[in-house]
């Protein structure tokens, strides 16, 4: 199996009024795995079902390996597709289950035998063939959805939200096994969720989805250090926000003034991607890229005083907020950092370098 | 120790209910069996005469035949169309889900007499009155509320992603209908086809306005059984009756276990 090429080019869908999905373009490459990542409503579901043909389109064209797919019904697309929820068929067992795409296509009972033995072999299912679906667990139930969407060996697997019944260690572990099963098929994957840590763990590139639009198409690390807005910069990721006034501009490197500090001036970077045209713009610096340090060291320029008001032990990692005349900020830092041995109540000085500051135009 | 005495009340209490609620199947079976000419409690001897006479008796066994036909005919009809309603109430947004399925409940809701009465005219002008098909007309109209509240309750706790599910796995339409839609709501297609058939079979009020000397259903017989001969044959037909309303109901809780 080697997976296809999927290309969206100008998908649009609306709802009497409302626009679910306004003008959505995206080429995905062959093996590849995209992630669209937003918020509840963002179109991520219209999009997804509109490629597996559940949708009526008003505009655009979808094509696999370049053949335009827009005039096929969803049984001719052979596509794998996991839905929400899975939707098993509670009438049917594992195996039945598995079969059913395999039946449609009138393969013979032995090669549906070897095919479910070897599917359900990589999902590690093997034992439960002849279970009922109602005796499953969650991630059991998963994994048959995954078999069932891969047993024909489509080039092409449309997953929605397919960890987001699950429990935490159950989704890492499950998110692990779906990248491997990925990787060894060389399937192409075009997967939907709203948890951002997931995306960033499994996805080639991620495609930042608000009100039906693409806001940023990018691969994660790009993503997270590099967000087209201050939306992807608080959604993908944590981010601290500062409102300022810019002052002056010199290459990537602006002055600005923050708001809630008289006086005050702070040096920040640009974004790349969207560099503020009005005066008012917003500062975004990522909770790791802040320093603390005693009040008492020698103050450098981009700081501001504090006091920690909460302390997070997070396991590898530790979590503070402090108290600052901008809002509360978050820092965060290893376990064994500088910054894990202040407590709540300490005063400190927060501080941060200004390729970390970058600068958006307000939200 | 007044918990002793509550729970006491209670068992008590609940069996002299359920005492008063078999209590008609407790006198009828035995009366069926009598050897005298005429219904007495308690019955004297013990004899099958009066199952033989019924099943000798044209105008018994005949409207047993008559019920059975109309009962069978009307699950058929009223299970087909009160499926398709349930189907298509599940896709209505749920407010205008409410308002329509209302009007298909309203014939469990409308006092029977009324619909008896409303029906005789009509079916008089249509020369229905005494025939199966204007029993069976008759007698879907009051089953269809039992269909479509048992297939909608199944269809309504469906995730009809299911069936999207079959389509991108390569159903048609027709084979993800057949293949999933059907067997997920079989279980409550059942329930309604057994509810729709008791309904029928053990109706009497509409079928006292339908009926007539073409078409005469069991219960009806059995009306006429008691005013004109109180012979132990009517208790013979009620426990016919019984035995197949409880097979049915038997067959309702199996099908639900699994
Ligand atoms: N069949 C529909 N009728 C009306 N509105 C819909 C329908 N399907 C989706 N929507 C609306 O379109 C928007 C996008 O939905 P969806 O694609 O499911 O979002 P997501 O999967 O990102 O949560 C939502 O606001 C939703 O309410
Ligand atoms: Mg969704």
């Amino acid at each position: 199996m080697t997976g296809a090429a999927v290309q969206i080019s100008h998908l649009s869908k609306r709802y009497s009024d409302f626009v679910a999905v306004d003008d959505v373009s995206l080429d995905v490459a062959p093996g590849e795995f995209v992630t669209l990542l937003g918020l509840s409503g963002s179109g991520k579901t219209t999009t997804l079902m509109a490629v597996a043909g559940f949708v009526d389109l008003d505009a655009g064209r979808i094509a696999i390996d370049g053949r335009d797919i827009a005039g096929l019904p969803p049984e001719k697309r052979d596509l794998g597709v996991v839905f929400q929820n899975y939707a098993l068929f509670p009438h049917l067992n594992v195996f039945e289950n598995v079969a059913f795409p395999l039946r449609m296509r009138k393969w013979t009972q032995p090669a549906i035998e070897k095919a479910i033995g070897r599917v359900l072999d990589i999902v590690s299912l093997g034992h439960l063939a002849t279970r009922r679906i109602a005796e499953l667990s969650g991630g059991q139930q998963q994994r048959v959805a995954l078999a069932r969407a891969l047993v024909f060996e489509p080039p092409v697997l449309l997953m929605d939200e397919p960890l987001g019944a699950l429990d935490r260690s159950l989704r890492d572990q499950l998110q692990t096994e779906i990248k491997r099963i990925q990787r060894d098929l060389g399937v192409t994957v075009l997967y939907v969720t709203h948890d951002q840590e997931e995306a960033l763990a499994l996805s080639d590139r991620i495609a930042v989805m608000a009100e039906g639009k693409i806001c940023q198409l990018a691969t994660p690390d790009e993503i997270y250090e590099n967000p087209a807005s201050a939306f992807v910069a608080g959604f993908v990721g944590e981010s601290n926000f500062i409102d300022v006034t810019m002052r002056g501009q010199d290459g990537p490197l602006a002055t600005v003034a923050p708001t809630g500090i008289p006086g005050a001036l702070f040096t920040a970077t640009t974004s790349r991607a969207a560099a503020p045209a009005q005066a008012q713009a917003v500062m975004a610096i990522r909770p790791e890229a802040l320093r603390l340090a005693a009040l008492q060291d020698t103050p450098p320029c981009n700081a501001i005083p504090g006091r920690v008001a909460l302390r997070e032990f997070m396991g590898a990692t530790v979590r503070l907020t402090i108290d600052t005349e901008l809002g509360p900020m978050i820092v965060r830092d290893g376990r064994v950092s500088e910054a894990a041995r202040f407590k709540a109540g300490d005063t400190v000085r927060l501080s941060w370098n200004e390729r970390d500051a970058l600068l958006f135009p307000p939200r | 120790m007044t918990k002793g005495l509550g729970n006491g009340i209670l068992s008590g209490a609940t069996g002299l209910l359920c005492l008063f609620l078999i209590m008609p199947t407790l006198i009828v079976a035995p009366i069926s069996f009598t050897q005298t000419d005429f219904i007495t409690f308690p019955p004297r001897g013990f004899s099958g005469r009066w199952y033989e006479a019924f099943f000798e008796r044209p105008e018994w066994y005949g409207s047993l035949i008559t019920s059975t036909m109309v009962a069978v005919v009307t699950t058929l009809l009223a299970t087909l169309l009160g499926s398709m309603i349930a189907l298509g109430l599940a896709r209505l947004p749920r407010r205008a889900n409410r308002l329509v399925s209302f009007f298909f409940l309203l014939p469990m809701i409308v006092p029977t007499i009324i619909t008896a009465a409303a029906l005789y005219s009509p079916f008089a002008k249509l020369g229905l009155v005494a025939t199966v098909p204007g029993l069976v007309l008759a007698h879907t109209i009051l089953a269809l509320p039992f269909v479509v509240i048992n297939v909608s309750a199944v269809a309504q706790s469906m995730d009809w992603r299911m069936v999207n599910a079959a389509r991108s796995l390569g159903a048609t339409p027709l084979v993800a209908f057949l293949r999933v839609t059907l067997p997920v709501l079989a279980p409550g297609i059942a329930a309604g086809a057994i509810f729709a058939f008791l309904t029928s079979f053990d109706e009497v009020v509409v079928a006292l306005f339908v009926s007539g000397s073409g078409a005469t259903t069991l219960p009806v017989q059995m009306w006429s059984g008691i005013r004109f001969e109180i012979s132990p044959i009517v208790a013979a037909a009620s426990c016919l009756l019984l035995v197949v309303s409880c097979l049915l109901l038997a067959l309702f809780w199996f099908l639900k276990r699994k």
